[in-house]
């Protein structure tokens, strides 16, 4: 053994180091590019499909169709009574679901943290949240619309309601868990009853969180389709009567997206832009009150 | 709440009335008394609200049950492996539809999941910390999206595209190799499992994504930086420490992603095609899911085994999310353990 030999293995070793790290590094800007494409895969099919809403949806929107009926086939019409029927179940579905959920969302994260009944909610309460909408449809149409043998607007406004209330639920749960616990101390300390804690200190004070929840609550059950099919059904004429069966942006645009008419499918496209635009708004308008309150 | 509201006011409009007397001389009885009933109407009215999502999903079970027992009782199992549905001659089985929801399910899996990784990486890993917010905010945009706008765009825009593009090229390239051709065969409308698949997986790739993101996140940078200082690559800190440390978290979202593709509805009944027949392999084929066929043919059904035999996929629907969505909680709940031991 020479020092020659020596230096000879050890330069065959560096060597073969440095193959070994040249590949490594290649794995490596495989690895990241192919990070690189994946978002930009995420993200080309935002573009696409928000390019084309906005295109065929343009194209479809006119004055007549905030202000004329549903037509028949051929006919021109507009998309004001489905409008109108969409706003008027979100609105009251919000309203009748809001104070159960706030309530629930209390209960688990002032009343009761640890006990059965907080650990059984919310376990029950993320299988609701994440539930098949039509399930939730199937369950109205065998408690609500065979009892009373017809399709109906309440049934919608019932069908919604049961989505939006775990999305409350959750929301409210995690943000009144963010206010310290010293804030309640100090309003106990004062001598505030426990009702009053809550409703004024600890639900005040995480006011931004949950309206955010309730935000996004209606704008995922405005986008709502399938729970509404076999509960309000749709109606090709205005309606406020509650009782009978009511038209729906989102079951409308079903309706007509289907059908090989031309004018329907252009209302749909139409629909399906003034969908888009209040959905993504309402999502947006939610972000930034967070935002700005964090 | 309106019970509460008279209770309520006794002791919080005193102290601006008797501002003075109050200091000093409090009336302990009153507030003693209205305060804690107040505080119990309060508290009743929280459980009450807990207890009714538990009743809500009970009567969800309990009703589904009860409406699909005429079709439970006469097919019973069978109905999971009988691919017959004849509404004219009154036969059901759900087979066809169960197996269109697990296949579109599983093509969505399978672009959903590497897919969203790669987001994960890059947003916690590569991406400028000025663009992680709107760039995350950008993906989870596309979960706000309504699903019916996926199904629309994805007949009327998409479904072309892909059959000009994707289905015939395939078509011409395998049409004399025996079993590819038959995976690719159908008619060139663009409708059918893939498409569906596809659709499914950019619907579900946001909400894989941002549990990814979470739980990547939640990785202690020691650990990270630890890996860094002994010369480890970028990518090798992801794959030998940040996988391993948060991979039941990983399972949990992909679980999560699994449970929304199931229980879609619109975006599949557009796409799907809606065809109860289960004789070709082919991609592009027109099926069924059990949504789909929910969707189109409830309203319709006559009252009676046809109903129950829908209420009953509902019921298989219902229970197959459920499985997989308390797999998914599990998972994720072992890796907040051990992010609480830890801290």
């Amino acid at each position: 053994m020479t020092t020659g030999q020596v230096s000879l293995q050890a330069a065959a070793m560096e060597k073969v180091r440095e193959a070994r790290y040249a590949q490594r590094k290649l794995v490596n800007r495989v690895a990241l590019t192919l990070a690189l494409t994946a978002m930009a895969f995420g993200l080309f099919w935002l573009t696409w499909i928000l390019y084309e809403t906005i295109r065929l949806g343009v194209g479809g929107l006119t004055m007549a169709t905030l202000t004329e009926m549903t037509p028949a086939p051929g006919d021109a019409g507009g998309l004001a009574n489905a409008i109108y029927g969409s706003f008027v179940m979100v609105t009251l579905a919000t309203f009748v679901a809001t104070p159960i959920g706030v309530m629930a969302g209390i209960y688990l994260a002032e009343f009761d943290t640890q006990g059965w009944l907080a650990t059984t909610t919310r376990f029950v309460n993320d299988i609701l949240l994440s539930a098949p909408s039509i399930v939730i449809g199937l369950f109205v149409y065998a408690v609500v619309v065979t009892r009373f043998k017809s399709f109906s607007g309440y049934a919608g406004v019932a069908a919604l309601a049961i989505i939006v209330i775990p999305v409350v639920i959750r929301t409210t749960e995690s943000m009144l868990q963010l206010i310290p616990a010293g804030l309640r101390e100090a309003a106990y300390a004062l001598g505030a009853p426990k009702w009053k804690v809550i409703l004024s200190i600890t639900l005040r004070a995480a006011r931004a969180g949950v309206v955010t929840g309730i935000l996004l609550a209606v704008a995922r059950v405005a986008g709502e389709t399938a729970p509404l099919l076999f509960t309000a059904l749709s109606n090709q004429f205005w309606t406020s009567n509650l009782s009978q069966p009511m038209a729906s942006l989102p079951v409308t645009i079903f309706k007509f997206a289907m059908s090989p008419y031309e004018n329907w499918q252009k209302l749909a496209w139409a629909g399906v832009f003034i969908i888009t635009l209040a959905v993504l708004g309402l999502n947006i308008l939610a972000r930034v009150l967070t935002r700005t309150k964090i | 709440m309106s019970t509460t509201l008279p209770a309520n006011q006794g002791p919080f409009e005193k102290p601006d009335k008797f501002l003075g007397r109050v200091m000093t001389n409090p009336s302990p009885l009153k507030t003693a008394r209205s305060g804690p009933m107040a505080d119990r109407i309060f508290g009743w009215l929280a459980k009450g609200s807990a207890y009714f999502t538990l009743i809500m999903l009970i009567g969800i079970l309990v009703s589904l049950t009860i409406s699909a027992w005429p079709a439970i009782d006469k097919y019973g199992l069978g109905f999971l492996v009988s691919t017959t549905w004849d509404p004219v001659k009154e036969e059901f089985g759900g087979l066809v539809m169960i197996y269109g929801t697990l296949m579109t399910s599983f093509i969505a899996l399978l672009i959903a999941v590497p897919v969203s990784f790669g987001i994960a990486i890059f947003l916690t890993e590569l991406a400028p910390a000025w663009l992680k917010r709107p760039l995350g905010t950008a993906i989870e945009l596309l979960a706000a999206i309504p699903s019916i706008v996926y199904g629309m765009w994805g007949l009327l825009v998409f479904g072309p595209v892909l059959s000009t593009y994707v289905q015939q090229p395939l078509q011409s390239l395998f049409s004399d190799v025996p079993y590819l051709g038959a995976l690719v065969s159908g008619p060139p409308v663009g409708i059918g499992i893939l498409s569906a698949g596809i659709i499914l997986a950019i619907m579900i790739i946001p909400f894989i994504a941002a549990v990814m993101r979470d739980v990547f996140e939640v990785t202690p940078t020691l650990l990270k930086e630890s890996a860094y200082g002994l010369g480890a690559t970028t990518w090798e800190v992801v794959s030998t420490v940040v996988l391993p440390y948060t991979k039941a978290g990983v399972i949990g979202g992909i679980m999560l992603g699994l449970g929304r593709a199931i229980g879609e509805t619109m975006a599949i009944t557009f796409v799907i095609g809606n065809f109860n027949q289960l004789d070709s392999l082919s991609l592009f084929q027109a099926a069924n899911s059990i949504t789909s066929a929910l969707a189109n043919e409830f309203a319709e059904a006559a009252e009676g085994l046809h109903q129950a035999s829908l209420m009953y996929l509902g019921l298989v629907l219902f229970f197959i999310t459920f499985v997989v969505l308390t797999l998914s909680k599990i998972l994720l709940a072992q890796l907040k353990k051990k992010e609480g031991a830890k801290s």
